[in-house]
């Protein structure tokens, strides 16, 4: 599994390292401040919009291998998760990381649909949908898919932490450690949702992170992009 | 001078050795190097340690080559609306041309490890100022082994000031030994901080081979006329 | 217990037709009664001026939903109907006594030109609940929508069951919205600073109205950021809160209403006591609280 491994890098160029997934404002209005604060942002990040970006990644990765339905389905799935974000700055966000890690994509695990996706400035799929595609031009299977994105809704938001609050680097991934069969559980529940209708996918919301997020894109300096 | 299989492909630079034409002849020390086409605009980064005058450099390039060129920046440094209204005001760039790109609190990061931001931001503001000539990618201010990435730019300028000491041309590091332009800024403080610039000048020299060298004040050239006719040097090269 | 409720209204012929009520199909504990204008509603920014709207009350004929239970309600407004359904009390969610789930679901479509506003009252998830709530609303692409959800997290000093409530609006299909609410026991992480950040009460409040044309830069988050109004699709609005309690969550969600802006004029004269103007609206709310 070397492309699961390779995906799963923090060190992938596809942008990740910018955004903190929430965590920036959560640090400014919510208090977060130690690795306990910390372990209670990712638990609820990974339950809500972590298991939403698990099913579509799992779901998209199944399309992505069927290339007679894939375009419009890939196209019907974004669609699902733009109206499951109601924040725009994350809607914003999820978008210019989409395409982001199209761009790396294609050039990593060439696939014509990495190539239709790569389309117009600003209007990149969402993360989650081009994990999925990713993963599938990468070989990967939907369950890996779903992993990879219930890993990264803490993975992201963890590695910020370091930079931002000075944590204690091998204290936090020993917390990334312990969420180790949350992880797995999350992903199993996405991955099921492989061949679901696209309308009975997750819509599991963390109402604070739309409102951070909102308050957070009006600040004047910020250290990450999300 | 050794002959290994690394340097195998730089053969044809030496014009006293035949072309051998039965292996590819590959650039192995540019082949990731962004390639200039005609439909883009060229991109130089400016890198270096923080407070050595990087935006400083940026304002005095766009007010020299702004009305000859079409021009933007993507700064990486800390980018407030008072460092806006500071552009807009001295008539340096409009808002609409300036793009700030958030580095997760790692600029290094940013410009080379993981460019995708920086990407994205060339390609917007190539999209909604079409067509550009130039555009400047401005580092966040760090320390001195953070380069370019060959992916973000064609071409990287890296700036150092005579008061963090004259020594450090000799330290080296890959931006002074690198960069396509070392710029050693505020000379004119160089009596104020004992910095001598001969020291400067030979030390960059015996790091940089041919590599050019400038010495600027922009308190005395406001312009940075030297470094404006290398950016246009630059530019000048056919591309194809 | 298994109940379906039906509701349909239908706009009656003529200019100025009123709104009747067509089908009405109650099964205990989901009673519907009509009723009367309230003055403290909150009715959206647009009006229901001239509109003559059918009134509904639904009155909750028995405790719970208790685990077990599998509730529904069906609604249709038809072509240029006009359909303010409330609530009486708020809904208290309670476990069964043989630990099962309980279900409500609500499906409602709205034709052309229709107007829904579904306010139910709080649904309050008590200690040892499960319970499934899901609200799923098609709309016409010119039919108008206000519906607010509120979750009280236990009662006082008490800590909750797991509770889901999902509202999902499309329109003719296409969907527009969709958040699900998984709070309580069985969702980790969600006194969090990401979900709730120890608040009691959430809630949101939706609104979309083709015919408005509602400002653009209506992204609106106060201070604490304890609430946000965030554009939907091009014409519509969502206001979402989280409060210590329930009275405050309704005031946030009531304030971040009226932040939208001030109501379209009103002809002169109009009957309706939907159609006061926002500062008596707001007025009434801080009166009735």
């Amino acid at each position: 599994m070397p492309a699961l491994l390779l995906l799963a890098d923090g060190r992938l160029p596809a942008g990740g390292h910018a955004h903190s997934g929430g965590l920036e404002p959560a640090v400014e209005l919510k208090g977060v401040h130690d690795v306990p604060g910390l372990v209670q942002f990712l638990a609820g990040r990974l339950t809500t919009v972590g298991l939403v970006a698990a099913a579509f990644a799992a779901a998209t990765c199944q399309v992505a291998k069927d290339p007679e339905v894939a375009g419009p389905a890939i196209a019907v799935l974004d669609q699902e998760l733009e109206a499951r974000t109601a924040s725009p700055a994350l809607r914003v966000a999820s978008r210019r990381l989409g395409r982001q890690l199209v761009r790396a994509g294609r050039t990593i695990w060439p696939h014509p649909l990495l190539d239709e996706l790569s389309g117009a400035v600003g209007r990149g799929p969402h993360q989650p949908v081009a994990l999925g595609v990713v993963a599938a031009a990468a070989g990967l299977a939907p369950a890996d898919a779903a992993l990879l994105a219930a890993q990264e809704s803490i993975a992201g938001p963890a590695t910020a932490a370091v930079r931002l609050l000075g944590l204690d680097p091998v204290s936090v991934h020993a917390a990334l450690a312990r969420f180790g069969p949350e992880v797995t559980r999350i992903a199993g529940d996405g991955a099921d949702y492989a061949t679901s209708d696209p309308a009975d996918l997750p819509a599991t919301t963390a109402p604070l992170l739309d409102v951070l997020a909102e308050h957070h894109a009006t600040w004047e300096v910020r250290l990450f992009a999300s | 001078m050794p002959h290994d299989h690394a340097n195998e492909s730089h053969t044809h630079d030496h014009a006293d050795e035949p072309h051998t034409h039965d292996r590819p002849h590959v650039h192995a020390d540019r082949s990731g190097a962004l390639p200039r086409t005609t439909d883009r605009a060229l991109r130089i980064g400016i890198g270096g340690p923080v407070g050595s005058g990087k935006t400083a450099l940026v304002a005095a390039l766009c007010r020299t080559l702004s009305t000859q060129l079409a021009l933007a920046v993507v700064t990486n440094d800390i980018y407030t609306t008072e460092d806006a209204d500071f552009l807009l005001r001295n008539g340096v760039l409009p808002a609409e041309r300036v793009r700030a790109v958030e580095t997760g609190a790692c600029p290094h990061t940013a410009i080379r490890d993981d460019i995708s931001a920086n990407l994205e931001a060339v390609d917007e503001l190539e999209e909604s100022l079409p067509p550009l000539d130039l555009i400047l990618v401005e580092s966040g201010g760090d320390n001195l082994t953070a380069t370019f990435s060959q992916g973000l730019v064609h071409h990287q300028i890296f700036v150092i000031d005579v008061a963090g000491g004259d020594k450090v041309p000799r330290k080296g590091g890959p931006g002074v030994t690198r960069a396509d332009l070392l710029v050693i800024n505020k000379t004119d403080l160089a009596p104020l901080v004992g910095a001598d610039l001969e020291v400067m000048r030979r030390d960059a020299a015996a790091k940089r081979g041919d590599l050019p060298v400038l010495f600027t004040s922009l308190t005395q050239d406001p312009s940075a006329a030297d470094v404006a006719d290398w950016v246009r040097a630059r530019l000048a090269v056919p591309v194809g | 217990m298994e109940a379906a409720a039906e509701l349909g209204v239908e706009r009656a012929p003529g200019p100025a037709g009123r709104t009747r009520i067509s089908r009405l199909h109650s099964e205990a504990p989901y009673l519907l009664r009509p009723t009367h204008p309230v003055a403290a509603e909150p009715v959206p920014c647009w009006r229901l001026v001239g509109q003559a709207p059918a009134r509904v009350a639904l009155v909750a004929g028995a405790g719970g939903p208790l685990g077990g239970d599998r509730l529904s309600l069906d609604i249709d407004v038809g072509p240029g109907a006009v359909l303010v359904l409330r609530a009486v009390a708020a809904t208290l969610v309670l476990p069964g006594p043989h630990g099962q789930r309980s279900y409500a679901h609500v499906t409602a479509r709205v034709a052309a030109g229709g107007t829904l506003v579904w306010l139910p009252g709080p649904t309050i998830a008590a200690r040892g609940c499960d319970h499934h709530g899901t609200t799923r609303i098609d709309l016409a692409p010119d039919a108008r929508l206000l519906v607010r959800e509120e979750l009280v997290l236990g009662r006082t000093g008490e800590q909750p069951g797991t509770v889901r409530q999902r509202l999902r609006v499309t329109v003719a299909g296409v969907p527009l919205h969709d958040q699900e609410l998984h709070l309580g026991a069985g969702a980790p992480g969600w006194t969090g600073p990401a979900v709730t950040a120890g608040c009691a009460a959430v809630g949101s409040l939706l609104f979309v109205d083709p015919t408005l044309d509602v400002p653009a830069a209506a992204h609106l988050v106060d201070v604490d950021a304890d609430s946000a109004t965030l554009p939907v699709g091009h014409s519509g609005r969502l206001v979402t809160a989280l409060a210590v309690d329930a009275l405050a969550l309704r005031r946030r969600l009531d304030l971040g209403l009226c932040a939208l802006g001030p109501p379209p004029l009103e002809p002169a004269g109009a009957p309706d006591g939907d159609g006061m103007n926002l500062p008596a609206r707001v007025a009434a709310l801080a009166t009735s609280g």
